[in-house]
């Protein structure tokens, strides 16, 4: 059985951190704030190990399938007897998959913030938010109902506009934080929609309950549920849609992903943790945490699930090639990545050898949080060596960042999914759960998967090839970062070459029984090439400093510009809410509140003020004057009475 | 000539609106009191007489007055403990100088 105490001090120790560092940090721990968070951490991360020893190889197994267990069930609000929410822990696979994860990386980011950030004014602000973070996230992997989950969702929202907007002195950050804030919080409007349709239409908030009853057509509630209809589509489909809707929101989904490559102007521990591993992926949780409602309920909504995947994909991995910052360039490639998990689950079944997509995507999110947050990682430690995030400023750095410069070269092999790094098996399992359930998605991985590798090593030669600096350099930069920093690297690393080798089917899959992914090295041969395709191109451009690059821009004209510009998606937002939406809506509201709603108030207030003028002069404080119209009164009340009112 | 309730009914009238002239337009506070008393004996003429002439046999009109001089007693105490208090004040019993008492 689940230890509930280990269990429950996961989601708490970095509660207490925040709580320790948010209020006192300033004042107590003025340096030793760091320390504590990551010690609460280290000992977090170690009970979550614990926790996934003891279940995947202990008690979690029974008869041959990974049971679910809700390891606690308090209730924290409760309306009317059998109307609450509750709060809860759940455990099953994926949850505690994410807990290693979550914990891991956040770990790794405690430690190499130590070095980053050292010296920093607000220090212990910094680690409050992580704590405040990590938290948040362990809740939201935790949840056993569908409210926790969201209000989880919102915390890790806050703590991520908190992050974000780190750099509080600089307009971008600022409007960054605003940005990201502000979208997805609209998508978690529909998210939110979507809840209330699925819990009336389910009658319960319980993950459990609720896909227990609108999974099997015989039950009442999902009988209402498939016939009420709005719009030609059942209620259930609605529901479903809806919190994909906050799902693609969170997770940088085409085409609510506008937030994410602004939100770099983070602190890059903070993108790695937050834009990379963690939060990111929490769209990609959640539909893998509805999966079976997906799957057995509302199969069109997983189609759009998988074609929003590919096209995100395939977007953010053009865009990918042309930015010259290296932070944006891996905020596209994270958010092609997680199109990659996400049409993995769309097109992957419930229940044994159909359901590899689910398997595969969570076996991807677990090594790509590997991988991408040693990118970050790396592109921080870059990044702290030359001041600059811009590829123009860097070049040559191989001899002046030799660990960071391997650790990097590892991790684009990773994603690139050249074997035998962790990318490689996982990329390979999505492939194969699109090539047997939908070609065109499995043509579209393809070919993202070698521009991915074009790019990873676009930014790899930029970084450390390219232009050579004269080692005369080296004495004026200084040296790479201090051990705080590099441990992470190396560790991270070492996953990231390793991951792939765990046996995930096995623990992980739709159904919980164990899944023996079949690999053909046949089918390996086209993605493997062309990944090498990708990483020769790169090799050819920008190995060293020519003008090939340049010449290729303008030979592409005007395609080149477009994939520049990020598809011009920014602009139509903006030409949608500046010109349409505020011309068209705002400004009449404006006009309608300031001169119909405002006027009405104001005339109410001047007849009233001019009123009490005139009254307000008959009490002038004159006894006599009070006495003549007391008189004058009199005299009227007892003509009425005598003459008229008989 | 037997005075008639007429009679007595003008008296009282007339009693009654030099009162009223006399409250209204004397700036003495002492004065405007006393004329306020000029009203109220105004009235309790008007009592006795009615119960003189109308219901002999009855009482009510005489207790009526006696009981209304008891209260203009007593409302006379008061009103002259105010002036006093006024006049330590504001060193005047001038109604006009107690125009700011509405503040």
């Amino acid at each position: 059985m689940p230890n509930v105490t280990a269990i429950a001090l996961i989601p708490l120790l970095p509660l207490a951190g925040f709580l320790l560092l948010g209020l006192f940090g300033r004042k107590y721990f003025k340096n030793s704030s760091g320390i504590i968070g990551t010690m609460l951490l280290l000992a977090s991360t170690v009970l979550a190990l614990y926790t996934a020893y003891e279940y995947f190889f202990v008690y979690g197994k029974v008869a041959g399938v990974y049971e679910k267990f809700v390891a606690l069930q308090l209730t924290w609000l409760e309306f009317s007897p059998g109307v609450s929410i509750d709060m809860g822990l759940i455990i099953d696979p994926i949850s505690v998959m994410m807990l290693v994860v979550v914990t891991f990386i956040s770990l790794m980011v405690h430690i190499y913030s130590l070095g980053y950030l050292k010296g920093e004014e607000r220090f212990p602000t910094y680690y409050s938010y992580l704590g405040l973070f990590t938290f948040s996230m362990l809740g939201l992997v935790l949840a056993s109902n569908i409210f926790q989950i969201y209000i989880f969702w919102e915390l890790v929202g806050v703590s991520s506009f908190l992050l974000i907007g780190y750099y509080y002195d600089k307009p971008s950050a600022v409007a960054a934080c605003k940005k990201a804030f502000i979208v997805t919080r609209f998508a978690d409007l529909g998210f939110l929609i979507g809840i209330l349709i699925l819990s009336f239409s389910g009658g319960t908030l319980d993950f459990a309950t609720l896909i227990e009853r609108l999974t099997s057509p015989e039950s009442n509630e999902f009988k209402t549920a498939a016939a009420s209809t709005f719009l030609g589509a059942s209620a259930l489909t609605w529901g479903a849609a809806l919190v994909f809707i906050g799902g693609a929101g969170k997770s940088a989904m085409f085409p609510l992903h506008i937030w994410l490559p602004d939100a770099m102007e983070g602190p890059t521990p903070v993108s790695a943790l937050i834009h990379a591993a963690t939060m990111v992926v929490a769209g990609v949780y959640l539909v893998a945490r509805l999966f079976p409602i997906f799957s057995v309920a509302v199969p069109g909504v997983l189609e759009i699930i998988g074609w929003v995947g590919a096209v995100s994909a395939i977007i953010a991995a053009i865009i990918a090639c042309t930015q010259t910052d290296i932070k944006r360039v891996l905020a596209y490639s994270t958010m092609s990545q997680i199109g990659f998990m996400m049409f993995a689950l769309g097109v992957s079944n419930y229940g044994g050898e159909a359901g590899l997509g689910y398997t595969a995507s969570m076996f991807h999110l677990f090594t790509h949080a590997m991988f991408k947050a040693l990118l970050f990682l790396g592109a921080g430690a870059v990044i702290h060596y030359v001041h600059s995030n811009d590829m123009k400023d860097m070049g040559g750095l191989r001899k002046f960042l030799p660990i960071t410069h391997i650790t990097f070269l590892i991790a684009c092999l990773a994603i690139a999914g050249v074997p035998p790094f962790a990318g490689f098996f996982s990329k390979e399992e999505i492939l194969l759960a699109a090539f047997h359930n939908n070609m065109a998605i499995y043509w579209i991985a393809l070919i993202t998967s070698g521009i991915t590798a074009f790019y990873m090593f676009r930014l790899y030669f930029n970084i450390f090839w390219n232009k050579e600096l004269p080692s005369s350099a080296k004495a004026t930069k200084g040296k790479e970062g201090g051990f705080a920093m590099m441990m992470p690297l190396v560790l991270l690393a070492v996953g990231a070459a390793a991951a792939g080798f765990i046996p995930f089917g096995e623990y992980v899959s739709s159904d919980g029984k164990a899944l023996h992914a079949h690999f053909d090295l046949s089918f390996s041969i086209a993605p493997v090439a062309l990944g090498l395709i990708g990483i020769l191109t790169a090799f050819w451009l920008y190995k060293k400093q020519n003008d090939k690059p340049t010449k290729l821009a303008t030979s592409l004209g005007g395609i080149y510009k477009t994939v520049y510009n990020k598809f011009y998606i920014d602009e139509i937002y903006l030409f949608i809410t500046k010109k349409v939406l505020f011309n068209l809506i705002g400004r009449p509201a404006a006009w309608f509140d300031k001169n119909i709603v405002d006027g009405l108030m104001n005339l109410i207030g001047n007849v009233t003020e001019k009123i009490s003028e005139g009254i307000k002069k008959v009490q002038s404080g004159k006894v006599q004057q009070y006495a003549i119209y007391f008189l004058g009164g009199v005299i009227v009340l007892a003509v009425l009475f005598i003459y008229i009112w008989k | 000539m037997q005075p008639g309730l007429y009679h007595i009914l003008f008296l009282s009238t007339a009693l009654f609106f030099i009162g009223v002239y006399g409250f209204l337009t004397r700036r003495n506070l002492i004065t405007m009191l006393m004329s306020i008393e000029l009203i109220l004996n105004s009235v309790n003429l008007n009592f006795i007489a009615f119960n003189k002439y109308l219901w002999p046999n009855q009482m009510d009109g005489l207790f009526f007055t006696l009981f209304i001089i008891a209260i203009a007693a007593a409302e006379a105490a008061v009103a002259i403990a105010i002036i006093i208090n006024l006049y330590r004040s504001h060193n005047s019993i001038d109604v006009e100088n107690a125009e700011d008492l509405k503040y």
